[in-house]
């Protein structure tokens, strides 16, 4: 909660911005490319027996990018991010990323923390490595992601000592352990109350500026993804409606007009036609 | 103010030691109500000895030996019993509750047998190996499998899914999922198995040691009833509620160790 209230203080944003800007350049490095993988979606079809899911979803995201994908619920976002990440097999069409991957390139974050209640903090963390956790330098990559998220003295802690946003981020370092190129986030602070919310939008924000993967965030929540995405895709009935560059400097500070007006807009597309938005 | 105000205050500094002592109270109360009343003699020697009485009996038969090797033999049973019925049904738990294939070949079959009550099959056993130590064995282990194989295949089916997705995701082989998810997983569910078979052990083994044993704690006391001595009869009685008690504790025990991170044995 205190680091809630420290990150959205008025007074932390000069340090911040000076943080981001380091760690912009440490991620583009000399030649100026991103450790992210493009990823490139042609013709992706998407049934379950005889509902169609996702018809036809073509789609290219450049390299470090942070899309957000927006929709209402059953639209298939949730399905398109299940089959970027390798959860489901395609109906039709390709998924294709730039370069080949290994697993442990493509990782999820879901909603739920998914630990393992029977581990310490520090091996669930290690689980992330995926085949590379029986090498001997596994202990101290896991220390420090779990550094990476705040949470190092955390780390010989049984999971259910932990509160629901302490879960949430070593289930978010256990995603970044194996340094994936691209991070999927499925609804992942939708079960969080509001602060931590907040805190963990900014941790989210850090680590994809300090790692430099390609971000896809889920979500419902319109105003998280104008806060935090390049890019908002709209899903409508298993297609892209909207797709919407966010063309906001970061830091972005939270409530700011421009926000709250492409947040509107936003918010205006999802609802037409199936409600009156007279009032909008 | 009230009892349930001053609890934590009054224990928080000194409660391990009072605490291991409370469940005592009521079994030490009733001993020495117990005694009191045959003393006085408000309940007869016939109907009931007095405490003493019997811990002399105890003490007779410990002398001579012949208290040890009941025991021994007893606890030889029932152990050798539970060992072979339990690695059974943990077997048949795992591999149906792992397998679909094995699930359908065999669940059927073993739940129309788990409806028969075992202990209606000692006319038949009887029959089959006479008052010989195979006899208890199989009993011991038939009753014994049901609530094992039963809690074990409970306990794999109700694995959160979304942690065995998650392991997947994160390249777990078969073996790594089984060993780091599953089988901890379903390991609160298996010590309730555990528990149940506790019991059910030592109730197979007295019946069957009553009816068909010339030798053991359930023998000792079928042989004391014909010589009118009840003072053994009741021993045999109270040493069986320890011996239950014992294993009880030692599962507990093993649970405490292997659940630690179960927030219903976290202390802190």
């Amino acid at each position: 909660m205190q680091e809630a209230l420290r990150l959205i203080s008025p007074g932390a944003e000069p340090v911040r911005a000076d943080f981001v800007e380091q760690a912009r350049r440490l991620r583009h490095g000399s030649d100026g490319a991103s450790r992210g993988l493009a990823l490139t979606i042609r013709g992706l079809r998407k049934s379950f027996g005889d509902n169609e899911v996702l018809r036809g979803i073509d789609l290219h995201i450049p390299a470090g990018q942070f899309v957000a994908i927006v929709g209402r619920s059953g639209c298939g976002k949730s399905t398109l991010l299940r089959l970027i990440a390798g959860l489901e097999t395609i109906t039709a069409g390709t998924i294709g990323f730039s370069e080949e991957t290994r697993p442990e390139d493509v990782r999820v974050m879901f909603q739920e923390p998914r630990l393992l209640p029977w581990a310490r903090v520090l091996s669930n963390v290690e689980v992330g490595l995926g085949h590379e956790r029986h090498l001997p330098d596994a202990q101290a990559r896991a220390e420090s992601a779990l550094v990476e998220v705040g949470l190092d003295e955390k780390r010989g802690q049984w999971p259910a000592v932990l509160s629901g946003g302490q879960k949430q981020r070593v289930a978010l370092a256990r995603a970044l352990v194996s340094q994936p190129r691209v991070l999927a986030f499925d609804e992942p602070l939708g079960a969080l109350d509001a602060l931590t919310r907040i805190s963990m939008q900014r941790l989210l924000e850090r680590v994809w500026h300090d790692q430099g993967f390609t971000a896809i965030l889920v979500t419902h929540d319109v105003s998280e993804a104008v806060a935090l995405a390049d890019r908002v895709l709209v899903i409508e009935e298993g297609g892209i409606a909207h797709d919407i560059e966010v063309d906001i400097p970061r830091p972005r500070r939270r409530g700011s007009a421009q926000l709250a007006a492409l947040e509107g807009s936003i918010l205006k597309n999802l609802l037409q036609g199936t409600e009156d938005t007279s009032d909008l | 103010m009230s009892l349930i105000d001053s609890l934590p205050r009054v224990g928080a500094p000194k409660l391990p030691r009072v605490d291991g002592l409370i469940p005592w109270i009521v079994p030490l109360t009733i001993i020495l109500i117990w005694q009191v009343a045959c003393v006085t003699g408000f309940v007869s020697a016939r109907v009931l000895p007095a405490p003493s009485d019997v811990a002399l009996a105890g003490w007779k038969l410990l002398l001579s030996g012949e208290l040890a090797r009941n025991i021994w033999v007893s606890f030889w049973r029932a152990s050798v019993g539970f060992l072979i019925g339990g690695s059974i049904g943990f077997s048949f738990g795992l591999a149906n509750g792992l397998s679909q294939t094995s699930s359908k070949l065999t669940d059927t079959t073993l739940q129309m047998v788990r409806n028969i009550p075992h202990l209606a099959l000692i006319p038949l056993v009887i029959l089959w190996f006479g008052i010989d130590e195979s006899a208890k064995l199989f009993l011991v282990a038939l009753g014994v499998f049901f609530p094992i194989y039963l809690n074990t295949l409970h306990g794999i089916r109700t694995v959160d899914p979304q942690l065995i997705e998650m392991g997947r995701i994160y390249g777990m082989s078969d073996g790594e999922l089984f060993r780091r998810v599953i089988f901890p997983g379903a390991l609160p569910s298996i010590f309730v198995g555990l528990r149940f078979a506790l019991g059910i052990m030592w109730l197979t083994l007295i019946v069957a040691e009553t009816i068909a044993a010339s030798s053991g704690l359930g023998y000792m006391a079928m042989q004391a009833r014909e010589f009118m001595l009840i003072d053994v009869v009741v021993l045999s009685i109270l040493i069986y509620a320890l011996l239950g008690k014992l294993a009880d504790s030692a599962s507990r025990a093993l649970e405490r160790l292997t659940l630690s991170w179960h927030p219903a044995f976290q202390k802190h």
